[in-house]
């Protein structure tokens, strides 16, 4: 890349200016040569010499997806742009964000996991310990429990919404690490215990109770994600993930797991993540995140330039199981077809569902559903407040709808079905 | 890609798939995605692997970390449980709490808990069905959690400055501002998880379940 100094040469100049440099051994060799070469694409790729390797790629100068910020406060979100993303891995530097106190900088080298409570031999873990153990990776979604919240208040259901800003809080990547259950082994749970208390060292000291039976199943000490260490921001270097669970229980910059016999009830699993249903009572350790798909072509702001073959594409994920069926529904929801899935279908993970679909240039109402391995159908948003009333703000895994008009325009379309 | 008039067979085919996959679920541990065998690791064939994806020859113990000393678990071990288990000698009183509250609290919370612009604090009315708001006085099932939460993550920007007695003054004034306790209320080790919250018995366990046609 060029520094900010360097003169902005365009390709004409380079060439005829370039054997001059050469012999005044300003550019020794064709490495310095090709630095000086300026960014825009040629007319005609065939005629001048590429850019070299690098120790570190980029992406291609028009093709730049961004997070989607809540706020610029320590406890805020970022969201992954689901609609620019192909498949279902979220590349990590897209992966979305929610942290409760900023992003804390921790040395590898300095990070500690401390195990204790009910067990036979409490532990202290360095990293490096943590990685000589045996190594897991798990293809898994991670998705934080107040995701598509904007779309439950029938008073405020939007039109202009991205499913970005609706449902990016929702990502896929490969985690690797030690199974936690390899390392509870290790230390020896004593009988009794029934829950773990996880706890990160950020400045919030986050912290979640956790079923031990879940933890033992299927959870990993997680420090790779997608082949490379985990980011900061998703808990370098180390967090616990708990597949299929509400995000905000995977708890990043993990420093200590106390085994107990009962939950902890800490302000994130009481005053926050927890379900007022209606009927006078508030459902707590609603951890699973229940089967849901969501539409993510064509999607607000797109405008379908013509009628015609149009290929509908999405995500579908379950956290109790795979996904077995996806249907899409090109009539508002009068009939259904199953949509083709992409394999392999992974166990709580994120599939990719397409539909194609002959749009005749009339109005019409794009909707899909999932159904996973238990035979659980993802619900109306009438069925969800029907059975916990309309003012939970968790768990919001309803169908989405968007609303194509004749002029090609896609807007979210829930409005329209109530 | 397949072409629209395969579509049919494909997803047939992912069907049987998926069915297999499922049967193969429900015979092996969770961590099975590995293969015991050195083999390709793949989720679409599941091979079942040993319990805990421990590979077959894992000795009993690896022993790769330290054993932790009784001080290093008290230097980690903050959380504080509603059973009182966790809570540090100390106490605090509503009036003591006032001024911990002016000082430290108020510029994110409001002089009466009320008015932020952070989480508001503070709401003594009570609900039926459904809350319209969610504070400490109307929400909050125990009130060990604010030693819990406080200790930990507040004040915001300068989280751990308070002195145990400091925490449970303000966590004592905090109460009086809800109308939980009375002016005159000293929070300890032993007082406040005597607190009985308002909400306490409005919290149950999730009873969702999977399965067709089960909405919860
Ligand atoms: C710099 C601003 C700031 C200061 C100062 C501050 N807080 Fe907070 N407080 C916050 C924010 C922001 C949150 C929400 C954090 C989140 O959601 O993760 C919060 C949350 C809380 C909550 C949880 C509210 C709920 O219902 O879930 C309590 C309790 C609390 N603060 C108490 C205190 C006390 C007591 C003090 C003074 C010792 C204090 N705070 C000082 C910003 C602040």
């Amino acid at each position: 890349m060029p520094s900010a100094e360097s003169p902005k040469l365009s390709r004409r100049t380079w060439i005829t200016t370039t054997s001059g440099v050469i012999a005044a051994g300003l550019v020794k060799t064709q490495a310095d040569a090709i630095q000086l070469i300026a960014q825009e694409a040629p007319t005609d790729p065939t005629k001048v010499p590429g850019r070299l390797v690098s120790e570190v790629g980029s992406r291609a100068p028009s093709e730049q997806p961004k997070r989607l910020i809540r706020a610029p406060a320590l406890s805020s979100s970022s969201r992954t742009p689901l609609a620019d993303l192909m498949g279902t891995i979220t590349p990590a530097d897209l992966h979305f964000e929610r942290h409760h106190a900023g992003i804390p900088d921790i040395r590898f080298e300095d990070h500690e996991l401390l195990v204790h409570g009910m067990v036979e031999r409490p532990m202290v873990f360095r990293m490096s310990e943590l990685m000589r153990y045996p190594q897991v990776s798990r293809i898994r979604f991670l998705e934080c429990s107040g995701n598509g919240g904007g779309v439950y208040n029938r008073e405020r259901m939007p039109t202009e919404v991205t499913v970005q800003a609706l449902d990016g809080l929702l990502s896929t990547s490969e985690w690797t690490g030690v199974a936690v259950s390899t390392i509870l082994r290790e230390v020896g749970v004593r009988p009794g215990a029934s829950w773990v208390l996880a706890e990160g060292g950020d400045s919030a000291v986050m912290s979640r109770s956790v079923p031990l039976e879940k933890v033992m199943k299927d959870s990993i000490l997680a420090y790779g994600q997608n082949g490379e260490r985990i980011r900061p921001e998703q808990g370098y270097p180390l967090r616990l993930f708990n597949p299929g669970y509400e995000g905000n229980t995977s708890v990043k910059w993990l420093r200590r797991i106390e085994v107990t016999d009962q939950p902890t009830h800490t302000r994130d699993e009481t005053s926050k993540y927890t379900d007022p249903l209606g009927d006078g009572t508030v459902r707590q350790f609603s951890l699973v995140m229940d089967a849901k798909s969501v539409i993510t072509f064509p999607s607000y702001p797109y405008v379908l330039p013509d009628k015609g073959w149009w290929e509908i594409r999405g995500l579908a994920w379950s956290g109790r199981g795979r996904i077995t069926r996806v249907e899409v529904s090109t009539d508002g929801g009068r009939n259904w077809s199953d949509a083709a899935l992409e394999g392999p279908i992974l166990d709580k993970s994120t599939v990719r569902f397409r539909h194609l679909f002959d749009w005749n240039g009339r109005d019409t109402v794009i909707l899909s559903r999932a159904t996973d391995e238990t035979g659980y159908v993802q619900p109306t948003v009438e069925q969800l407040w029907e059975a916990r009333g309309t003012r939970t703000s968790y768990h919001q895994n309803h169908q989405r709808a968007w609303k194509i008009a004749r002029t090609g325009e896609v807007t979210f379309g829930l409005g329209d079905l109530l | 890609m397949s072409q629209p008039s395969n579509r049919g067979a494909d997803v047939a085919k992912l069907y049987v798939a998926s069915l297999v996959v499922v049967t193969f679920m429900v015979a092996c541990a969770d961590m099975s995605e590995t293969s015991s065998g050195g083999q390709v690791s793949s989720a679409e064939i599941a091979m079942p692997g040993t319990a805990l994806g421990l590979p077959a020859n894992a000795p009993d113990r690896f022993d790769f970390g330290v054993e932790a000393s009784e001080q290093r678990v008290a230097m980690w071990d903050i959380d504080v449980r509603p059973d009182g288990v966790g809570l540090p000698e100390g106490s605090g009183s509503v009036q003591e709490g006032r001024d911990i509250y002016n000082i430290h609290c108020i510029a994110c919370h409001g002089l009466t808990g009320t008015e932020g612009p952070n989480d508001r604090l503070v709401d003594s009315e009570q609900w039926g069905d459904v809350p319209t708001t969610r504070t400490v006085g109307n929400y909050w099932p125990y009130a060990t959690t604010l030693y819990d939460y406080i200790r930990k993550a507040m004040p915001q920007l300068t989280p751990g400055i308070l002195t145990a007695d400091e925490v449970y003054a303000v966590i004592a004034y905090v109460l009086w501002m809800n109308e939980i306790v009375p002016e005159d209320a000293v929070m300890d080790s032993e007082t406040l998880p005597a607190v009985v919250m308002p909400a306490r018995d409005k919290f149950v366990m999730d009873d969702r379940v999977g399965g067709a046609g089960i909405v919860r």
